[in-house]
């Protein structure tokens, strides 16, 4: 009898089917490893079985019952709880008033009591928190350890953990691994949601990979390998580009030398990245998110200020210049998340104007006509279904996209910055944006295009740099490209680092 | 079949966002009816006191002009800053900044012609509130100091300003009241109309709250206003210099708001006391929420905020009402619009 047994779980939002007759099973007192590349499904998977999403097909049994979970009291209540990637702890509040909070019978609460009890379930569990101490005076690794009690407190006996490490510095690693050694020795069972190769050999007992909704298959450690595994979670079986590299002999136009930068969260996120972009190509960088892209595009987007080393635009230091000045020296950007590219609010001449407002001014007055002007020449030239009034945030994703790509390129820049460009969109506008970021290239630009979808790497890159915790852990010509070398580097295995 | 109806965050069509103030009044109605029941008062004549008999009569009708002129100001100031993102809750302290310099400059320019002086007034007050506009936008572009904290705070330190100089330099040397010494009558605002109080200053205020709206919807500036107001982020990316941006919103919104000191001091009471406001720069942000943070809306808010003024003064008197009573309609009024107006945001669709 398994502690969890999922069945044929299907899940759709919309038109995407985000888990596709997934089995899963589950043993009491293992660490099982759910492992798959970003919107592999394996979130979704979880939070189904947390009572957060319910399944659309398919059936769960808990220790052999069949259940039904359609809240996460109704999971807590069967003993599962869930630590997500987002903390949910309340800033202001002790560690023990957060870890009682909705687990406290009566109305009434006594501070020393909470505190006493936390104390014990700390020692108890081997999970060391200070129950006095405000949460927001945490460290975010202390923060996660009080999420896994707080849980604990709830007596479970399946802790599903999200991505437990992206949020934390290797030593916070360490002391969460043997945290969660010693709570399975207890007869705990973990589910440890990651796409960290390494890891997930270090601390599992046995793997479940998926892809693209599915489930590929479930392997035991001791019979696998990271080469192994890296093959299960990105081998397409139908994948083939033939295309013909043009030799790059071109002038470089962008260089980027030791640059390293801070998180929003203040942690390191890009760690002394050199490289350097050339006239007529596109260089592609991979990686699985999270893993410092997000810095890099908002670096050479002039939204981040590097703490150390320097961003050449030609012979200019562009590192510490603003967005409107990288703008005019010619740099066509994309960002990565299109609502940060556009003012929803505003209309699509509005937000086509903005970037470059001189153009459109006389005097500091609107030159209304001259916009109106422009903005249907590029909805022409784009093929962006809208009009020139109409509220931006009205538009479908790819209409968004085409208003930012019109933005970015009518001014025939020498570098295009393109962070996950085709995220969310559907195939045509896919093709569009990829067939424009061609046609760039054709014509003399260097394009640099940061994605975490391999295939539109492959398919569109004349070179190719791979990202892994912050740090350019590989750099290749797409000639020598697979995507088993690239899905190794991008999971972190070290036997392939020295390769490269 | 059973129909079942949902709540959707779509713009309401235009007949219902027309229909709101209607039904506002209405709800206003049926919950007063209870407390002017309980007052012994007839709930309808007081309705016609509040709403109707200020409309009725031209002195009547110019009077609610007359209390409607700073509130425009106020809510075109506000209206400017809101739709920037930049929220200025101290429209108050720079009315009262702008109150103070006209009150000094009508004494100091009584040697010089009305089409000299007057200008001169008004400048003095766009200024006066633009100072005082200026600590907090500092703040808030070089420290990310929360302005709505600091804008609000200087609302306190001026009156207490105020307070030392009517009770000090400013003392009226006649009577002794703590009011400043009448302002002379070149510098004093003509009025529009025979036998009413209307004066310049609501010419002044219709021209500021039309040059607003030509800043928003007609300069580069505006539109760099209007995108850092609805998407900062977005407007960084796109090269728009957030902090600039922000620190001139501030001074153009205190001025306006300044402006409106002068006209309560130049065209109305002709010396400042610490009553001269009631309220007309708290009041300016429910104009500009009522106008929806725009500036025609705010004008017109401006002129209903007028006449539910008008018409509670209005009821106690004829009615013989506590004023109180009239107030708390008032203010019940106020609640209720503000809330029904949300509504404007949302639709009801029938879900099949």
């Amino acid at each position: 009898m398994f502690a969890i047994e999922m069945r044929g779980i299907t899940k759709r939002f919309g038109p995407v089917l985000a888990n596709d007759k997934v089995d899963f099973e589950l043993v009491q007192g293992e660490v099982h490893a759910l492992l798959g590349e970003n919107g592999a499904g394996k979130t979704t998977l979880m939070r189904i079985l947390y009572g957060l999403y319910q399944e659309d097909e398919g059936k769960i049994f808990v220790k052999g019952q069949t259940s039904k979970i359609n809240s996460p009291k109704d999971a807590i209540a069967k003993g599962i709880g869930m630590v997500s990637q987002h903390f949910t702890l309340v800033p202001p509040l002790s560690v023990a008033e957060n870890i009682v909070l909705g687990f406290n019978p009566g109305i009434w609460m006594n501070p020393r009591d909470i505190e006493k009890k936390v104390k014990e379930a700390s020692e108890r569990f081997g999970v060391s928190v200070k129950s006095s101490a405000l949460v927001r005076h945490l460290s975010v690794g202390e923060r996660q350890r009080v999420e896994i009690l707080k849980a604990l407190y709830r007596n479970i006996n399946v802790l599903i953990l999200d991505e437990p490490t992206a949020v934390l510095v290797p030593q916070e690693v360490d002391i969460l691994f043997e945290t969660l050694l010693r709570l399975r020795k207890e007869g705990l069972s973990i589910i440890f949601i990651s796409h960290k190769l390494n890891e997930v050999m270090t601390i599992s007992d046995r793997i479940t990979v998926l892809r693209d909704g599915k489930c590929i298959g479930t392997v035991a450690k001791k019979d696998s390998s990271e080469k192994k595994l890296a093959k299960m979670m990105v081998g397409r079986e139908t994948f083939g580009v033939t295309r013909q590299l043009e030799e790059g002999t071109g002038k470089p136009v962008l260089q980027v030398k030791n640059i390293t930068a801070l998180s929003s969260k203040g942690l390191v996120a890009l760690k002394n990245i050199s490289f350097t972009v050339f006239e007529n190509e596109i260089l592609g960088i991979a990686g699985v998110s999270g893993n410092g892209q997000s810095e890099l595009g908002r670096v050479l987007s002039g939204i981040l200020k590097p703490s150390a080393g320097q961003v050449f635009l030609g012979d200019k230091d562009i590192s510490k210049s603003t967005p409107a000045e990288i703008t005019r020296l010619g740099v066509g950007r994309i960002p990565e998340d299109r609502h940060e590219g556009v003012v929803g609010e505003l209309t699509v001449e509005e937000n086509l104007a903005l970037e470059t407002l001189n153009e459109y001014t006389r005097n500091s007055m609107m030159n209304w006509k001259k916009v109106r002007a422009g903005a249907l020449d590029l909805i022409k030239e784009y093929q962006i279904k809208a009009r020139p009034t109409d509220e931006t945030r009205k538009l479908s994703g790819g209409n968004m996209q085409k208003v930012i790509l019109a933005r970015a390129l009518s001014r025939k820049p020498k570098l295009v910055i393109a962070a996950q460009p085709t995220r969310g969109l559907d195939v045509g506008a896919t093709e569009y944006v990829r067939n424009r970021l061609l046609e760039e290239k054709k014509g003399g630009a260097a394009v640099l295009l940061i994605s975490e979808d391999l295939e539109e790497i492959l398919s569109l890159s004349d070179r190719i740099a791979v990202m892994y915790e912050g740090r350019m852990v590989g750099i290749m010509d797409a000639g020598d490209a697979t995507e088993e070398k690239l899905g190794l580097l991008m999971c972190g295995a070290k036997e392939m680092t020295n390769e490269a | 079949m059973k129909l079942k109806f949902r709540l959707e965050r779509t713009p309401s069509p235009f007949w219902m966002i027309a229909l709101l103030p209607i039904v506002a009044v209405l709800i206003t109605f049926i919950i007063s009816t209870l407390l002017l029941l309980l007052a012994k008062a007839n709930p309808f004549e007081t309705f016609y006191y509040i709403l109707i008999s200020p409309l009725s009569s031209r002195t009547s009708a110019l009077e609610v002009l007359v209390k409607a002129t700073p509130l425009i100001l106020t809510s075109s100031a506000v209206t400017l800053a809101f739709a920037s993102g930049y929220w200025n809750i101290g429209a108050e302290g720079q009315f009262f900044a702008g109150a103070i310099a006209a009150a000094f400059l009508g004494t100091q320019l009584g040697g010089f012609p009305s089409y000299f002086a007057i200008p001169l007034m008004f400048l003095g007050g766009f200024c006066a509130g633009m100072l005082w506009a200026l600590i907090p936008a500092w703040l808030k572009v070089k420290l990310n100091v929360d302005e709505v904290v600091t804008t609000l705070l200087m609302n306190y330190i001026i009156l207490f300003f105020l307070s030392y100089l009517l009770n000090g330099p400013w003392r009226d040397p006649v009577s002794g009241w703590p009011q400043s010494p009448t302002i002379a009558p070149s510098t004093m605002l003509p009025k529009l109309l025979e036998r009413s109080r209307l004066h310049l200053g609501f010419l002044v205020a219709i021209a500021a709250m039309i040059v607003v709206w030509f800043i928003l919807s007609k300069t580069s500036l505006g539109l760099r206003m209007r995108a850092v107001g609805k998407g900062k982020d977005a407007a960084r990316f796109m090269g728009v210099n957030i902090g600039r941006t922000l620190f001139i919103t501030a001074l153009i919104s205190g001025g306006i708001a300044g402006l409106a000191g002068v006209t309560e001091v130049a065209g109305i009471h002709f010396h400042i006391t610490d009553a001269i406001s009631d309220g007309f720069g708290y009041t300016g942000i429910i104009g500009a929420t009522l106008g929806n943070l725009n500036p025609w809306g705010a004008g017109v808010a401006a002129v209903f905020l007028g006449l539910i003024a008008t018409g509670a003064q209005s009821v106690s008197r004829s009615m013989d009402l506590p004023v109180f009573l009239g107030n708390v309609v008032q203010a019940l009024l106020l609640l209720v619009t503000l809330s029904i107006i949300l509504l404007r945001n949302y639709s009801i669709k029938r879900v099949t």
